[in-house]
């Protein structure tokens, strides 16, 4: 087996930083989602949608939803994380960052190995996933 | 009959009879008064429970199948339907990445330049999704329909190939390296690979974020197809990377229906929670057993559930 060869069947050092990172967050993001779906489910912080209320609403779309519960858009949920509704966005928001967080690593690895190509790649991305993050696209309501 | 065949029995009585809760599904609105705010969620988690371990068994990914099924058979609006299932798609990809990176089956190369591709145009999608099913949502459930019937005809019909012969890369692909090596177990060899038909392929990219965007499907389904028939990669690595690539798809398309609240808690959570534990138990089952007959059963469930969302947005009502 040549040097080569060898060297293609092993993991680049970007993948296992890469997996590293989205091991720990991926596994961090579920507990959180269980731990505050039982803190909501429970009660223990009040809801700012009342859970009887959801199974009336969940059937109309999202912007009646919205507009009857009083529900915010894009980042809004930050400012109701005392609501036990609300709090499960901690736990989604973290799953949903998770690749933007990973791609961080590659830009710098790419950079270091001065692999401009795939580094110019993964900084697009990143505008991408940071655009679609922000709330600024399709927040608007119909 | 062997313990096996009782599992699989059940499980197929179980995911087939879920037309019974069309039924129920559909006159939620005297039901929601009645039933308990915790019914629908509980029924969710454990309907997602089964749908992970067949998903895993008929290697297809969670979300192809959640939101069909869901949206068909759940009084739950297609909005958050379409908004939990990509959050589904994520957890189960994010979930299943660390180890496929580590054992080089996801190649990053390969993943990069399709991700960007397909992350965009997941995007567009989420958001002409979003504004078609505010004009009218019954287009979108049509649109759905064909989409998982054609999902359905790929599956039954696509023979993909172990090791594709690509006798000389083409120059994109020569210039980003999209070329690698994995250990195959089975025959106790490394498997070298590199990619042909490369712009073809990444342009194919475009129409499968717009559809995973749009209906917030996953693109699992397609993604493998276009990797290993049209641009020459190795089946594992297809599987691999495309399980990868829905990590980055799906995050950039969740994020569009996250922000407009399509992701409601009390019916994501035990979804995806419910969907992770199938899975992991359908890795366990798979272990011991490889029944072929799940993946037609699966497909013969996408095929009604496909015919079901094209029912339901023509308002025909054929099939409950």
């Amino acid at each position: 087996m040549s040097s080569q060869n060898k060297e293609d069947l092993q993991p680049t050092r970007e993948q296992i930083i890469y997996a590293n990172f989205l091991i720990i967050g991926v596994w961090a993001g579920i507990v959180i989602l269980v731990l505050t779906y039982v803190i909501y489910v429970t009660g223990i912080l009040p809801a700012h949608v009342e859970m009887s209320l959801i199974p009336k609403l969940w059937g109309k779309g999202v912007s009646e939803y919205q507009q009857m519960t009083h529900s915010p858009h894009g980042w809004g949920w930050v400012s109701l994380l005392a609501r036990g509704d609300f709090l499960n966005y901690i736990g989604f928001a973290l799953l949903a960052l998770m690749t933007l967080i990973c791609y961080l690593v590659l830009v710098r690895g790419y950079s270091r190995q001065k692999d401009w190509v795939f580094a110019t790649i993964a900084a697009l991305e990143i505008i991408v996933l940071s655009l679609a993050a922000s709330g600024v696209l399709g927040v608007g309501g119909h | 009959m062997r313990p096996t065949g009782w599992l699989l029995g059940s499980l197929m009585v179980f995911i087939l009879s879920w037309p019974a809760l069309a039924f129920a599904a559909e006159h939620a609105s005297v039901a929601v008064t009645i039933r308990p705010w915790w019914f629908w969620p509980v029924i969710l988690f454990f309907f997602c429970l089964v749908l992970g371990i067949l998903a895993v068994m008929a290697g297809v990914g969670g979300g192809v199948l959640y939101v069909p099924l869901v949206s068909g058979f759940f009084p739950f609006h297609i909005d958050f339907v379409r908004g939990v299932g990509l959050m589904v798609a994520l957890a189960g990809a994010l979930a299943a990445g660390p180890g496929l990176l580590r054992r080089n089956l996801a190649n990053l190369r390969l993943a990069l330049p399709v991700a960007l591709i397909a992350s965009i145009f997941s995007i567009i999608g989420a958001m002409l999704g979003l504004y078609l099913s505010s004009l009218n949502p019954d287009i979108i459930q049509i649109c759905l329909g064909v989409t998982i019937v054609s999902i359905a005809i790929l599956l039954l019909f696509s023979k993909n190939t172990e090791k594709p012969v690509v006798n000389k890369q083409d120059a994109i692909g020569l210039a980003l390296g999209l070329r690698g090596a994995y250990w195959d177990d089975g025959a106790r060899e490394s498997v070298d690979w590199k990619t042909h038909r490369t712009l073809l392929g990444l342009f194919l990219f475009i129409l499968v974020g717009l559809l995973a965007g749009m209906f917030g499907l996953g693109a699992g389904w397609a993604n493998v197809p276009v990797l290993n028939l049209l641009m020459g990669v190795p089946l594992k690595v297809s599987v691999a990377t495309s399980k990868f690539l829905l990590s980055i798809t799906d995050t950039s398309a969740a994020w569009i229906y996250m922000n407009r609240g399509c992701v409601i808690p009390l019916i994501g959570v035990p979804s995806i929670v419910g969907l992770m534990l199938g899975s992991l138990i359908g890795v366990k089952i798979l272990a011991v057993a490889k029944p072929k007959m799940i993946r037609y059963i699966v497909i013969a469930v996408l095929f009604f559930a496909g015919l079901k969302a094209i029912d339901k947005g023509l308002g025909l009502g054929f099939l409950g």
